[in-house]
């Protein structure tokens, strides 16, 4: 008997079909801005030159979809084979969240009939951070694809493919945990360059390393999330037995995130600026309370039980990492003389569209493909 | 097997701490880099510039840029606010608002790129679109190259590259001190065109020299400035002005081949202070520990791959 399941019924339902709406909403503006140029649908400036395109749909978008990485993370290096049953759904929604992260950098990007120049040898700057992130981000894309391939073959019963698959997958995971730690601890690194354009609260040379943390954050908070999440929509029991345990390990992460966070901005000598009474001060105040105040929920081992509470704090969790980040490429990010950004409603109903697309994506895979758990009755 | 799982995973956590270690921020910086043999560019000095824009013009006609009109009234003449995707050269006034000219003082000021010695652009490039000449070090675009990322845009201190927007095939534009006038022997539009001196074509290290003597002028005594190309010798003779005694592109960010002198603190000039190492060396220094040949993440695969694919069998 498999271990997963697919969950059938139908596909085509209400929230299924408001999604398809948005994404064609979307789908229309990105046609505008191929035609027209990214000035037509997009409030970005030579002053704010990034949005949320990049901000959220690759920066924020690529940390949700760390719920992969994390799991693989624990279950290969740190050997716990009891947490496998979380990881076909959380390899599923990795692949959606990078493959799209990885589509909305084409329309984002100028010039992207010509993208590939990146990976011609005599054009790649191997200096690049940018490179190294793209490259890392591509090959990302095809592991995932990779990684979950067997239950495609699954479905389509090319038992044949799949022995040959299973044979080297073992390169595939181990690239799965490598290429992840790059990327991430890299696009910290990417704004380093910005220097005195993005706020001290922010700008560190522990840029690398606070990314990397809040990427393995966000995938363990993405995984209770969604297992969660998909319990009360599907009517299945919630997985609290390893849900708790997975729980146990965020308040360690946590503190050492908060930390190397506020030991540096102190070091530095500007963390009176987070008291100062501004925007980027309370921010810098709200992401860290949301983490502490995960921290402290998840440090009582009586509170890992309870499904309620273990859902505030992922909800915690996602909320702070994601605004780390997305501060760091656009709140905190002051080029000066005058530039302003705020999305336009186009510019956002493409990020609404991909945020669709996934959802879809999601639905249609586990109605149709073997992905969570098989429920054995009890 | 399950020890030497244990003595993998110790190793890895003792190379990530001499990682941790090596990667102190505050010493992970790679050394500065220095002038290239034949480097070129500007002295720009604010004190003999009477605003002419004369310069926008020679600039905007060297490089086949059309004029943009940004008020809202009928448009009447070449009205750019900043450097923009039909502006790569532009003169500023300085002036405090509501305040008297007479009381707060005012200056001119010019702006294109610097050409930096450690452009943050030509590393941000992931395509190599950017490139700082060997020889004369000017920073040139190359649009065949470019994938539009934009990320050079984040990465310029001097928020110098721009792009265009209302494009559907947009290219990143900037000064590329008329490369193509320089490739012919001649010099860039815009110190050819003025007529003060105030921008002034030349070897680096000769621009530098003369900054050098500027500053130590008698503020209203009667010097000779050279005009144009400082190694011509058309000189005009003009009155030093109070310069404040700091060159501005020396030293910031690891130098530039633009210098800028002035008679009012640079700051209100929109020219940052801004430290001695460049936001790139620190960037360059963090990749370059952890990246050094590759030899980690190579390390780290092949660990990776070997307790995977132990696991793996056993099952």
């Amino acid at each position: 008997m498999q271990e997963r399941q697919a969950l059938g019924g139908k596909v085509l339902t209400v929230p299924f079909k408001v999604c398809a709406a948005i994404a064609l909403i979307g789908l229309f503006f990105i046609g505008k801005r191929f035609i027209f140029g990214i000035g037509s649908v997009s409030n970005m400036n030579d002053g704010y030159p990034w949005g949320i395109w990049i901000a959220y749909d690759v920066v924020v978008g690529t940390a949700l979809a760390c719920a992969g990485y994390s799991i693989a993370l624990i279950i290969y290096v740190f050997n716990k084979g009891e947490y496998s049953p979380l990881l076909k759904p959380a390899l599923m929604t990795s692949m959606f969240g990078y493959t799209l992260a990885g589509i909305s950098v084409i329309f984002d990007i100028g010039r992207y009939w010509q993208a590939y120049n990146i990976f011609l040898p005599w054009l790649s700057n191997l200096h690049s951070v940018m490179f190294e992130v793209a490259l890392c981000i591509g090959t990302y894309i095809l592991v995932l694809w990779m990684e979950f391939a067997p239950v495609l073959l699954d479905k389509f019963k090319a038992d044949q493919l799949k022995v040959r698959l299973n044979r080297i997958i073992f390169v595939f995971i181990a690239l799965g945990i490598l290429l992840p730690t790059m990327h991430q601890s890299s696009l910290g690194t990417m704004m380093l360059m910005a220097g005195h354009k993005l706020s001290p609260l922010w700008w560190s040379g522990f840029l690398p390393l606070l990314f990397l943390i809040t990427a393995v954050v966000i995938g363990y908070a993405a995984v209770i999330f969604e297992s969660l999440i998909a319990a009360i929509a599907f009517k299945r029991p919630m997985e609290m037995h390893l849900l708790s345990k997975i729980s146990a390990l965020m308040p360690w992460l946590l503190g050492l995130y908060l930390v190397v966070r506020i030991e540096d901005v102190n070091l530095r000598g500007y963390l009176p600026l987070a008291f100062e009474g501004g925007l980027l001060g309370n921010l810098f105040l709200l992401e860290n309370l949301l983490f502490l105040g995960a921290l402290l929920i998840l440090a009582y081992p009586n509170n890992r039980q309870n499904p309620q509470l273990l859902f505030i704090a992922s909800c915690a969790m996602l909320l702070g990492g994601s605004m780390y980040r997305f501060n760091t490429y656009i709140v905190g990010f002051d080029p000066g003389t005058g530039w302003r950004y705020f999305p336009s409603v186009p510019e956002m109903f493409i990020t609404f569209g991909i945020i669709a697309a996934e959802v879809m994506a999601y639905l249609w895979f586990v109605k149709t493909l073997p992905v969570l758990p098989r429920l054995t009755k009890a | 097997m399950k020890i030497r799982r244990r003595d993998f995973l110790k190793g890895v956590a003792a190379s990530t701490l001499l990682l941790a270690a090596e990667q102190n921020p505050a010493q992970a910086k790679r050394a500065r880099k220095d002038l290239p043999p034949n480097a070129v560019g500007i002295l720009y000095d604010s004190t003999l510039c009477v605003g002419c824009k004369v310069c926008e013009h020679a600039c905007k006609q060297a490089n086949n840029k059309v004029a943009e009109h940004t008020s809202p009234n009928e448009p009447m003449w070449d009205d750019p606010q900043d450097l923009s995707d039909k502006t790569l050269n532009i003169i500023k006034r300085y002036g405090v608002e509501g305040q008297k000219d007479s009381v707060e003082g005012f200056a001119f000021i010019k702006r294109h790129c610097m050409h930096c010695i450690d452009p943050a652009c030509v590393s941000a490039c992931p395509a190599s679109a950017l490139v700082k000449n060997p020889e004369n070090g000017v920073v040139t675009y190359n649009k065949k190259a470019c994938i539009g990322c934009r990320y050079c845009q984040v990465a310029c201190p001097y928020n110098i590259p721009k792009f265009e927007w209302d494009s559907p095939f947009p290219e990143i534009v900037k000064c590329q001190l008329c490369s193509h006038l320089l490739a012919k022997g001649g010099i860039s539009a815009c110190c050819a065109a003025c007529p003060t001196g105030a921008s002034l074509f030349g070897p680096v290290e000769k621009l530098r020299l003369e900054a050098k003597r500027r500053l130590g002028m008698e503020p209203g005594k009667y010097y000779d400035f050279p005009v144009a190309d400082i190694e011509s010798t058309e000189v005009q003779q003009h009155r030093a002005g109070g310069y404040v005694k700091h060159v501005y592109g020396e030293r910031e960010l690891g130098g530039s081949q633009v210098l800028y002198l002035a008679g009012v603190p640079f700051a209100n000039l929109g020219l940052p202070d801004l430290p001695e190492d460049s936001y790139v060396a620190l960037a360059d220094g963090i990749q370059y520990a952890i990246y050094k040949g590759m030899v980690y993440p190579i390390v780290v695969l092949g660990g990776l791959i070997y307790i995977i694919r132990n696991r793996e069998e056993k099952k």
